[in-house]
């Protein structure tokens, strides 16, 4: 329980560090008021306006105070581009990203973890052939995966669309298919290795050799003795992954033209519409870190051994 | 840590396999040593201008005159992939080398001072660690302006904590032998014990990370320049390539984005594996 607690307080404050070096992303920039006028030469009227709608005349720190405490009851202040209201912009936005790494997150467990059992229990042939997938797996980054997919089912075969997100329940899964497995790819050879391994190691301990001259079934001794004891540290990775994955997703989204957070953070940046990056970056790090820190949680559950060893990122 | 660091990774049965297979090795070495030198003489055996506009037809096919085939501008592929390699090549090894010298400098202060010295690092290294290396490199991006400048600065901040956290862990290690003991007792000075002794020691170490490091660095910036943050047009580089050859794949003319890919792809496939025997080797001096 002190360990919780501890990860805890451990967490709450790595987040609130983390919400300062977001912050001070403005102050680097100096005066952001060419940005907000939009290019146009300010008129002295306009200038007093945005330096007093942003407290650019007060101190740093109440300015930080300002934009946490605005950011903790849900006001995240206006984009520079769009003149809206942040929180308007990025809530749609969040549920495609969400649905994207649902789906991935499927692919990744699915092809991730079961190549990885069937490479630990079906022989050498089936170990060498995953082991040069998920070698050629690790090579190929999201961006690369993307193309080709475009290139051979959207373009060549026509099966998918080649952008955006679609409307309804299967329009939207229509149009995710592709961006998932582009996303997907890197982390189901990670994740097949990480399970392969750990089911290795399980396999290869006393006490399965044990259950096996008890005469105790393959299956149940796989199910209860390999699977059981190696899923914490399959888990803990998984969780870290999925973890990375809502920022990796910018790039898919992107590649697709899907109106997600991801594409809506280098869309941003691109333009230096800087409440829109803070607030989706610091979405994306809260969601880090949580996500970590419940992978651990959840992995210390099931095994209690576990948590001397912490996340690893 | 981001999407690509895990990219480059190798576990340690996978890398004593590749131990053995030197010629792979060999292979790799051979592969890595080309792309080096075409990022260094690229621009003088590029047969064009990469930025020549219609300098074949618009969305070329692969021909004799454009191997590689051409742009939606008509720029010649082969020549860009050519000149590209320099920012796609050298970008990564700045990332790596900055993230390296700072990383040691902080692991071998912490192992050294310890207490709350070692403290402070870790908490400041977590922070870090919070933030995907992506979307620092994305921050620095909005703050300072678009190209590769912000992004390789972003970087080797972002890849800091993996280097500091390995090399302070086996800084530790060393400065529990013995002999750290007997070169105090003789009254040699800390900084003679920090840089003849303790920091050659972290050497094999900390090269095994840097070439596992140069394939997260190059899919992180290439992807960054896939997302239009990264080099600017017309400036070449794989990433942007692979970016700007989308709306040739949708008319019919793949091969602007698929031959910049092979060369990133075979890049890292290339380092992963020295990355891997480079490990082995580390793990056989520790021993």
């Amino acid at each position: 329980m002190r360990t919780l607690l501890g990860r805890l307080g451990g967490l709450v404050l790595t987040l609130f560090l983390a919400s300062i070096v977001i912050f001070s992303a403005v102050l680097l920039t100096g005066d952001p008021i060419s940005a907000l006028a939009g290019g146009a030469k300010p008129t002295p009227e306009l200038i007093a306006q945005i330096r007093a709608d942003f407290h650019l005349d007060d101190p740093v720190w109440t300015r930080y105070w300002l934009w946490l405490t605005n950011a903790l009851h849900g006001d995240f202040g206006r984009s520079f581009v769009y003149k809206t209201d942040v929180v308007t912009l990025v809530a749609p936005r969040f549920a495609v990203t969400f649905q994207l790494v649902l789906l991935t997150v499927v692919f990744i467990l699915i092809f991730g973890v079961g190549s990885g059992i069937l490479a630990a229990t079906r022989g050498r042939a089936v170990d060498r052939t995953v082991s040069m997938l998920t070698s050629l797996g690790m090579a190929l980054p999201t961006f690369v995966v993307a193309i080709l997919l475009i290139w051979i089912f959207a373009k060549s075969l026509g099966w998918f669309p080649v952008y955006g997100e679609g409307d309804g329940f299967w329009g939207r899964l229509w149009h995710l298919i592709l961006p998932a497995i582009s996303l997907a790819v890197l982390f189901v050879a990670y994740i097949s290795r990480i399970t392969r391994a750990s089911l290795v190691a399980q396999l290869h301990s006393e006490h399965v050799d044990t259950a096996r001259v008890r005469g105790i079934p393959r299956e149940r001794i796989f199910r209860v003795h390999v699977f059981r004891n190696a899923s914490p540290q399959i888990l803990a990775i998984s969780g870290t992954t999925i973890a990375g994955l809502f920022a990796a997703s910018a790039i898919a989204e992107v590649a697709f033209g899907i109106g997600g957070i991801g594409s809506l953070l280098v869309e941003a940046a691109a333009r230096a519409d800087l409440p829109v990056v803070q607030i989706v970056s610091l979405l994306l790090v809260t969601i880090f870190v949580v996500l970590n820190a419940v992978a651990d949680l959840v992995s210390a559950l099931i095994d209690p051994t576990s948590v001397a060893g912490g996340s690893r990122a | 840590m981001s999407v690509a660091q895990i990219a480059g990774g190798t576990t340690p049965a996978v890398a004593r396999r590749a131990a053995k297979r030197d010629w792979l090795v060999l292979t790799a070495l051979v592969v890595f040593g080309l792309v080096v030198i075409i990022a260094i003489i690229g621009p003088w055996i590029a047969p064009y201008d990469p930025d020549q506009l219609y300098a074949g037809p618009i969305n070329g096919a692969s021909s004799l005159v454009h191997p590689f085939g051409t742009d939606d501008l008509g720029r010649d592929i082969l020549s860009r992939v050519l000149v590209g390699a320099g920012a796609s090549v050298f970008a990564p090894i700045v990332v790596v080398v900055l993230s390296t010298l700072l990383g040691v400098a902080v692991a071998v202060t912490g192992a050294w001072f310890g207490g709350w010295v070692s403290g402070g690092i870790a908490r400041i290294i977590d922070v870090i660690f919070a933030i995907p290396g992506l979307v620092i490199a994305v921050l620095a991006v909005a703050v300072f302006g678009k190209g590769l400048a912000a992004p390789i600065v972003a970087l080797s901040i972002a890849y800091i904590p993996i280097v500091a956290r390995l090399s302070q862990t086996a800084a530790s290690r060393e400065l529990g032998k013995p002999y750290m003991a007997a070169l105090r007792v003789q009254g040699v000075s800390s900084l003679a014990i920090c840089f003849r002794h303790l920091v050659p020691a972290l050497i094999p170490i900390v090269a095994a990370q840097m070439a596992i490091g140069f394939g997260y660095a190059m899919l992180d910036l290439a992807a960054i320049s896939f997302l239009g943050l990264g080099q600017q047009p017309p400036a070449p580089d794989w990433g942007s390539m692979i970016a700007n050859g989308q709306a040739g794949i949708l008319a019919g003319a793949p091969e602007q984005s698929v031959f910049p890919a092979i060369f990133v792809v075979v890049t890292v496939l290339a380092v992963g594996a020295l990355g891997g025997r480079v490990t082995v080797w580390a793990e056989e001096k520790e021993r």
